[in-house]
């Protein structure tokens, strides 16, 4: 029982790192740096709030989250790859853009700055912590099967091969006819889509958005990117171990065994570790950050 | 410098950079001018015979549902009732804080309301150059000395404390008396001392009704992110309810969105804080404990209208209606009247000073 509880909320915490983390290896792995993705999440858990509350479905709100995360995806590509602006500092207006943007229309929509009304979402009413309440919300499963899909398009087919290229040697890529600039237009839209959906899982296991709301789950999600190696199965893992952390963390908090200042800092720490070089050598793809040319 | 740039720079890149430069001035000559935009309400000048009042709000502004919903109230009744003339700032983020207040001080305010702990800082500044203006603070904290003594703040500055661990006293002792089981819940947001008011007073208030009953406290986080992560805030509350914790209250801003979340989805019980939080979770909101910010904010304008206000602490406790808990048609189904009954009791004891209510762990 209390093994079950401790995995079920490692998987209910894990679920937005994983979408985020997913659209952070193919963001990175074709040269684009994903430090945006805190704010795809935040702009998908926003137009999945919205598009849910004006359609009355949770499933047209998750397309509505996916056009917002898609939206800021390719904000961040024109501005990175067609102005040639640096991606570090695109990354970041991006994310505070999102922060302004999101409060604006939340209070232009809802006429609050804080939370949006309640909006059908996945998870009904008096369900419980058991299993049938983890098992019905689509979105836990929808996750898992990403990670799969994310390895198998990145490993096995043309257009993962293509990405791959793009962000180890764009020049080498661009040699053999692939065309660079679409595919990191392809891959930045694929990683804010993807992200959108970590931020559509927070807001409609909420029910409602409210301003801020991802509250650095984007960094996190970059972290296990690194932390994994820029590999979509090992990004999961590192997912996984970050929530099992951060599970452990609040289930041990009352007995104050760990000190919760050290357990936060965990996702950061291993990723400086896995940085320096400590585990294993953590190379990024060679491109990442550059313009293709 | 830009002469020192055409020397050394070659001819495409020079260009490139005093076009850079020519897009940051005209860049920061909008943002200046934008400085002195009035937004059209402010269109009044400021007049002689009524107060004028101006407030700089926290970050996040109108329709918070909390702080500075509460202040804006304060603000309008003494509109209404006292002919107060209002002028309301709104702040995007950090360094426009200041600024507003600046704005509002040059500009001869009878009084400046600055909403929110993060501004005790820049009032304390402000105040020391602007010593004709009276200033207010809501939450302002006071720093102590090494003999643990508050500072005081200048004296044209009105430090406005509330006694949150009272009312947090009352919530608890409700927790207690309705819970039905030995354990109840705590959800603070960012692990600081202003929180942990509201845990201490909780946790007496619990031990008061029933000393062997257990209080599982838990935090959100040790940065700002805790106040706004609905996330975390459901899974330590789906947690302490697994444990058999049955009232879950919370202070911890919009992270306490996610216990009444989990309030609903395991039909337990969550109390409110800071605003009435009925709303959130119809039927699952036990009761609230409501700061009257409202309150502070129009007895400060009423001090200054009446010219007795001066600088100092001004703290709101029980007796002064500046922290209480809802009781209303929406919960009183939830609290039986002995409940009710005994509970107004401790609040006569708490006012009378026959319990003495801690404010730190």
């Amino acid at each position: 029982m209390i093994l079950f509880a401790f995995l079920a909320q490692t998987l209910r915490i894990a679920i937005p790192y994983l979408f985020a983390a997913s659209g952070g290896v193919i963001s990175e792995r074709a040269g684009l740096i994903g430090l945006g993705l805190e704010g795809y999440m935040l702009s998908g858990a926003f137009c999945g709030a919205v598009a849910s509350y004006y359609s009355g479905s949770a499933w047209i709100g998750l397309l509505g989250a996916m056009a917002g995360g898609v939206a800021m995806a390719l904000l961040y590509a024109v501005t990175a790859i067609r102005f040639r602006g640096d991606q570090v500092v695109v990354g970041i207006a991006i994310n505070l853009l999102v922060i302004g943007l999101t409060r604006f229309f939340l209070r232009l929509a809802f006429h609050s700055s804080s939370n949006s009304p309640r909006v059908p979402g996945f998870g009904a009413e008096n369900s419980g912590t058991g299993f049938v309440a983890l098992a019905s919300n689509p979105l836990i499963w929808l996750g898992i099967i990403t990670v799969a899909v994310m390895g198998w398009l990145l490993y096995r087919t043309p257009f993962g091969l293509r990405v791959r290229a793009t962000g180890e040697h764009p020049a080498a890529a661009i040699s053999v006819g692939i065309r660079v600039d679409r595919i990191r237009y392809l891959a930045a839209a694929l990683s804010g889509m993807l992200a959108s959906l970590g931020g559509a899982y927070l807001a409609f296991d909420q029910h409602q958005f409210s301003a801020e709301m991802t509250a650095g789950r984007g960094f996190i999600a970059l972290a296990a990117t690194i932390f994994g190696r820029w590999d979509p199965l090992r990004a999961a893992l590192a997912c996984l171990l970050f929530a099992a952390a951060d599970t452990l963390q609040i289930q041990l908090q009352g007995t104050q065994l760990i000190p919760s200042q050290f357990v936060e800092m965990i996702p950061y720490a291993l990723t400086i570790i896995a940085l320096a070089g400590v585990v294993g050598r953590a190379v990024p793809p060679a491109a990442l950050g550059k313009v293709a040319e | 410098m830009v002469s020192g740039l055409a020397a050394t720079c070659a001819k495409g890149e020079c260009l490139r950079m005093r076009k850079l430069l020519i897009l940051v001035a005209a860049l920061v000559v909008v943002h200046v001018a934008f400085l002195f935009v009035q937004p059209s309400r402010a269109a009044l000048p400021p007049s002689d015979k009524a107060v004028n009042v101006g407030i700089v709000l926290d970050v996040g502004g109108l329709g918070d549902k909390s702080f500075n919903d509460g202040a804006y109230r304060g603000a309008t009744r003494a509109e209404k009732e006292l002919g107060a003339r209002i002028r309301l700032i709104e702040p995007g983020e950090g360094s426009d804080r200041e600024a507003g207040l600046r704005l509002l001080a040059a500009e001869h305010m009878d009084l400046v309301v600055a909403v929110g702990f993060i501004f005790t800082d820049d009032i304390t500044q402000l105040a020391k150059e602007y010593p004709n203006v009276n200033f207010a603070g809501v939450d302002y904290s006071l720093s102590t000395d090494k003999a643990g003594n508050p500072i005081l703040p200048p004296p044209n500055v009105a430090a406005l404390k509330f006694k949150e661990e009272e009312g947090s006293f009352l919530v608890g002792a409700l927790a207690a008396l309705v819970g039905k089981s030995k354990k109840v819940g705590f959800v603070g947001g960012m692990d600081v001392p202003l929180i942990q008011k509201f845990e201490a007073g909780y946790k007496a208030g619990v031990k008061y009704v029933c000393p062997d009953c257990t209080v599982i406290v838990q935090y959100a986080g040790v940065t700002p992110e805790a106040f706004r992560n609905p996330g975390k805030g459901k899974e330590l509350a789906l947690n302490q309810f697994q444990q058999g914790v049955n009232v879950i209250y919370h202070a911890s801003g919009s992270t306490g969105l996610g216990v009444f979340e989990a309030a609903r989805q395991t039909d337990k019980l969550a109390i409110g804080v800071d605003a009435d939080q009925y709303s959130e979770a119809p039927g699952h909101v036990l009761t609230s404990m409501v700061k009257g910010i409202d309150v502070a904010v129009y007895d400060m304008i009423a001090r200054v209208k009446d010219h007795t206000f001066k600088g100092g602490i001004y703290t709101f406790g029980l007796a002064q209606n500046g922290v209480g808990y809802v009781y209303d048609e929406h919960n009183r189904a939830l609290i039986p009247d002995s409940v009710r009954a005994r509970l107004e009791r401790i609040k006569a004891d708490i006012v009378a000073g026959k319990i003495v209510v801690p404010s730190t762990r």
